[in-house]
């Protein structure tokens, strides 16, 4: 018990102190986190309105498999984007396995379909009536689509900080495809795993709370956002 | 050329027809309104108009050209065009930006931009709310936004669905107001659906009756008012006497029809033998006492049957061998001081039976 306590006073040492390698770790970790979250954003929000918005066979079963894909596990996308970026794999020429780039790649496909999936909800929250107004005030199909995207804003906005509170609490997929390497691509998730089973419960623990604030701070803004 | 021109329109939802065999001309310039009880189509007919939906039979010209499927005309012709939908939605963002969403969505510049929403929001009475959220508007001040919107676009087609059904009558009557003022302006050419006869009545040139999703009689509000062109149309314009009868005699244009046994006399073409309605609007038929001599072909003698009041009326139904409803004011229902059971005499002219052949 004792030796706990220790390592948690050590851990918020670490942590006041602005330790470097906490801080570069916990750096990185939102940076990867950010970027994916970001590239992830840019791919589902126009893909949403598109499926939102037209007619089209299978659309409900699309809906159903992208909702099924909320929980996908993540070994499960490691182990695929491992082997399309291992040097025997389709892609293995690039030669950027085990690099952050191929974690954002990796995270961009893990956190997706929430987004996606998420987004779509959101807009189908949204009052049918106000798409017909702005298409009978004279906006065009992207004009409506920017409008109506507006109208959910804060729905829209949720569904982005879920994606990203998926990407940064991962770990999987990063150890898998990332391969821990200090400095280089060790992120929160990777490093207390790595830490834990060293014994060296201050590093661990120090970045653990790092996490769970993170976590906390995502909540706050979202029960924020979700209450307008 | 007309404005706009349909061609036989119609459109299905769920396989089943809700518009069906739409032909109908408006021209630039002129008030048309829409008139039939809910569900008959009128929506779906707007929509159709305004090119919110392609519709599934026909063909619609706007200006001279054909809309009906290609979009980037669609959009060039919506853009001369606005719509007030039935229950309107604003945009959750002050009212000064609901209304300049349409001119923004054309890349109007400052400072027309500017000056077209204030005179928009000048005339439709809702200036003093520019900065507020509209989402905390009332129902009578959001249908102000709905059409301020509308009008800062200054469309050349102005749709209203129902612009004043589920409002108080002050803010009915101020909506009436802004639509009588850009009427009287004549630019624009306006096109409302009401199930509000009156309504209709008083804002149109001319109006439409549609009932179960087709277009029934078109006309002037004093055509369709007098003469309606079929029982359902008789129904839904207030005509509360419509009596089933057969011609069984005629001197010229004069007619006599055996309703029940009873002889109406009115003026028609049909011959004798044709089945027929004779419609008589309740307020032509006048309440006495006493039988006496005037120029009115018709007098039957009977009792009352009910007496109801609506508003400064008085509706009053006669047993006279077939019902005969009649309106008559407050005061002279006092006069006669009518009551159930009592012997009266209703007369109506020849001239106040409109007659119509019957289908079935």
């Amino acid at each position: 018990m004792t030796e706990l306590w220790d390592g948690l006073v050590t851990a918020l040492k670490l942590i006041i102190s602005f330790d470097p390698e906490v801080m570069a770790i916990a750096g990185r970790s939102l940076a990867i986190s950010a970027t994916s979250s970001t590239l992830a954003a840019l791919i589902c929000l126009p893909l949403a309105t598109v499926i939102h918005f037209n007619k089209f066979r299978g659309k409900r079963t699309l809906i159903n498999i992208i909702q099924t894909m909320f929980s996908l596990p993540t070994v499960a996308v490691g182990l695929f984007v491992f082997v399309l970026f291992s040097s025997a794999g389709p892609i293995g020429g690039l030669d950027i396995l085990f690099t952050p780039i191929v974690m954002v790649i990796g995270q961009v496909i893990l956190i997706s379909p929430i987004m996606l999936g998420l987004t779509i909800s959101a807009l189908s929250g949204v009052d049918k009536s106000i798409a017909d107004t702005a298409v009978s005030l004279g906006a065009s199909r992207f004009q409506m689509a920017a409008v109506t995207i507006r109208e959910a804003r804060f729905a829209v906005l949720a569904a982005l900080i879920m994606g990203f509170g998926r990407a940064i609490s991962e770990v999987g997929l990063s150890l898998m495809v990332g391969g821990n390497i200090q400095g280089f691509t060790r992120t929160i998730t990777t490093a207390i795993s790595l830490e834990t089973s060293k014994g060296d419960l201050e590093l661990a623990l120090a970045l653990g709370i790092i996490l769970i604030v993170i976590a906390l701070i995502i909540n706050i803004v979202l029960n924020r956002i979700q209450q307008r | 050329m007309a404005l706009i021109e349909t061609l036989n329109i119609g459109q299905k939802y769920g396989g089943q027809d809700v518009l069906k065999d739409v032909s109908l001309d408006i021209e630039a310039g002129e008030v048309f309104a829409l008139i039939g009880p809910t569900g008959a189509g009128k929506t779906t007919l707007l929509r159709l108009l305004d090119l919110l939906e392609t519709p599934a039979a026909g063909s619609i010209r706007f200006d001279g050209r054909d809309v009906t499927a290609n979009k980037s005309l669609r959009l060039k012709a919506r853009r001369r065009m606005a719509f007030v939908l039935q229950k309107p939605v604003v945009f959750n963002m002050s009212v000064y930006d609901n209304v300049a969403c349409g001119l923004k969505w054309r890349k109007e510049k400052e400072p027309a931009l500017r000056q077209r929403v204030n005179q928009a929001l000048e005339l439709s009475g809702m200036a003093q709310y520019a900065k507020r959220n509209a989402r905390t508007l009332s129902g009578g001040e959001t249908q102000r936004v709905a059409i301020a919107r509308a009008l800062a676009i200054a469309p050349e087609v102005l749709f209203l669905d129902e612009p004043t059904a589920n409002l108080d009558p002050v803010s009915t009557a101020k909506i009436e107001e802004v639509l009588a003022h850009i009427i009287a302006e004549g630019k624009t050419t306006v096109v409302m659906a009401t199930h509000n006869m009156s309504q209709g009545q008083r804002l149109a040139g001319r109006i439409g009756v549609m009932m179960n999703g087709r277009l029934l009689q078109m006309g002037s509000p004093g055509d369709i008012f007098s003469t309606p062109g079929n029982k359902e149309v008789a129904e839904f314009v207030g005509v509360d006497n419509i009596l089933s009868g057969v011609i069984v005699n005629r001197d010229e244009e004069l007619v006599t029809i055996d309703v029940n046994g009873a002889l109406i006399q009115a003026i028609s073409d049909y011959p004798i033998g044709a089945e027929v309605h004779a419609l008589i609007r309740p307020e032509d038929v006048t309440l006495a006492l006493h039988k006496d001599a005037s120029s009115a072909r018709n007098t039957f003698e009977g009792s009352i049957a009910k007496t109801f009041p609506i508003g400064a009326l008085v509706r009053v139904e006669v047993a006279c061998g077939f019902p005969l409803f009649a309106v008559v004011t407050k005061r002279s229902a006092e006069d006669l001081d009518l009551a159930v059971d009592k012997k009266i005499y209703a007369t109506f002219k020849a001239t106040a039976v409109h007659i119509i052949k019957r289908w079935n």
